[in-house]
């Protein structure tokens, strides 16, 4: 038996020749809660979507909850709630709709299901909204929503791939508060992307710095900021990754997606 | 089992929530249904086919199924590009009960156009022999209308863009329906459109119909019903093998 809930080992992704995750290795312990940082195209959506069984990887392996995320996919799909770095919410449908088809996708008792989408709806303050359609809500809200429904089946493990995009900071405090107290409550792992140093800082017992799909640090916000020799987070992670400017959200597979393209139309 | 319920319940909120959807879809088979059966009725007659709108209803029903099942893979598409496909993929379900409940829902709504379809041509003075005649025609409609489902939706779980959907549908329906003996009887036609009509899918969806109706079948009702049954679950097989393969 392994005790980490999370467990990647050699993990690599190629797009043909371009290599976005390179020969990763980490573990996150049952009950940590861990921010993964990098700059724009380093590797973490990528990364995220290998652990979460959207994409197949290259080579090397991804165990949550020991069971393979390749050759034990239904198991693992049940251990993790997500919350994606775009919107997947169904815009035609009502808000509370949206919460119960999830309920019903995971095999979430009725009785059970109805008590947790009423507490989750609360939560995020859309409880008075549930039957609208979700197409008539803002940015903000559908997030909130986004985050209640990945809860609903009671996750072990909780992916959020830049979650507080487009939040207010008010927003944005409630629902890291949230997530704090889910983590101390109920032991839920929490493994995040984020583009808000502060959020790494302030939320996660442990932080992973990616660049160019490698890891290139880890540790607690205060060892990083202590190993670089730099006053903040902030500083710590520019020195760790440089001051370029990427090229803004070409994620790898959207990348390919236009190698691809070209070569049809010509 | 309660995940295809709720795939199913899903695709047809969303149909009955869009109403242009509805209306607009009607506009085709009724305009031929219109045209045609008025216009070719007198020849057909005098022909001694006897009477044309009695033949064409069963093929304007399955036209109607047809571009509604084959246009509902579309939703995928949409899936696609508005996010709520990842949702599905992350979901602890096959990818077989994803496949089907997709396919039984996006039939419903081909089954729920095809019935307004027959509503209207009882205006247009169509009767069939009994009501057991029109219960039995609704099995080749659904038979047809998971067929083309599940078609559909094979497609579309390959495609990323709509363009390329509706090239490939515009590519595929109009051969399909004009082929299938859905306007005109099989038996007279020369010896490679005979075999062209025996290889469509659809000739046998028209022909079950027809002959459930009272009509005269050319391939038997027997046929008709193995073929088409047959040939949805083959589909329906390697429309879960290609979900299976979906990555995003």
């Amino acid at each position: 038996m392994n005790n980490s809930i999370i467990d990647v080992k050699h993990l690599t992704k190629k797009f043909k020749d371009f290599v976005a995750v390179n020969d990763i290795s980490f573990a996150v312990t049952k009950g940590e809660i861990v921010a993964f940082l990098g700059p724009n195209g380093a590797g973490k959506t990528t990364t995220i979507k290998m652990l979460t069984t959207l994409l197949v990887p290259t080579s090397g392996s991804v165990r949550l909850s020991n069971s393979d995320v390749v050759s034990h996919q239904e198991e693992t799909r049940r251990t993790f709630g997500i919350v994606f770095q775009d919107p997947s919410l169904d815009d035609e449908l009502t808000a509370w709709e949206n919460l119960e088809y999830h309920g019903v996708l995971y095999g979430v008792e009725k009785n059970i299901r109805h008590g947790r989408i009423e507490e989750l709806m609360k939560f995020v303050e859309l409880w008075d909204r549930k039957n609208a359609l979700v197409k008539t809500f803002s940015g903000g809200m559908k997030r909130r929503l986004e985050i209640a429904r990945g809860l609903l089946h009671h996750p072990k493990i909780f992916f959020l791939d830049e979650p507080t995009i487009g939040l207010d900071p008010q927003t944005r405090n409630h629902m890291w508060n949230y997530v704090v107290n889910l983590n101390k409550k109920e032991n839920i792992t929490i493994f995040f992307t984020t583009h808000y140093i502060e959020e790494a800082e302030k939320v996660a017992q442990r932080i992973i710095v990616i660049d160019h799909g490698k890891i290139i640090a880890t540790g607690t916000p205060k060892e990083l900021t202590i190993k670089t020799n730099s006053k903040t987070l902030e500083e710590a992670f520019l020195k760790y990754t440089g001051h370029a400017i990427r090229d803004e959200s070409v994620s790898s597979a959207d990348a390919m997606r236009a190698r691809r393209g070209m070569w049809r139309h010509h | 089992m309660s995940a295809i319920y709720i795939l199913w319940l899903r695709q047809l909120k969303r149909y009955l929530r869009s109403r242009s959807r509805i209306i607009g879809s009607l506009g085709q088979p009724v305009l031929f249904l219109v045209a045609l059966g008025f216009g070719f009725g007198p020849t057909f007659q005098k022909a001694g086919q006897g009477n044309y709108i009695q033949f064409l209803v069963p093929g304007i029903v399955a036209m109607s199924v047809l571009f509604t099942a084959l246009f509902s893979g579309i939703e995928i598409i949409w899936d696609r590009q508005f996010g709520f496909l990842k949702e599905i993929l992350v979901a602890p379900v096959s990818r077989m009960e994803i496949m089907i409940g997709r396919t039984i829902g996006g039939a419903t709504v081909a089954m729920i156009q095809g019935t307004i379809v027959f509503a209207i041509s009882f205006l247009a003075g169509f009767r069939p022999p009994s009501a057991g005649n029109l219960a039995f025609a609704f099995v080749f409609m659904f038979l047809t209308a998971v067929l083309f489902t599940a078609l559909g939706t094979a497609i579309a779980s390959k495609l990323e863009d709509m363009q390329g959907f509706q090239l490939i549908m515009n590519f595929l329906i109009m051969p399909l329906f004009f082929l299938s003996g859905a306007l005109f009887p099989v038996d007279s036609l020369p010896g490679v459109l005979k075999m062209v009509v025996a290889i469509n899918p659809l000739s046998y969806g028209v022909d079950g119909m027809r002959g459930a109706l009272g009509g005269i079948t050319h391939f038997g009702l027997s046929t008709d019903f193995a073929v088409l049954s047959i040939m949805a679950v083959v589909i329906l097989a390697v429309g879960s093998y290609l979900f299976s393969k979906i990555q995003l």
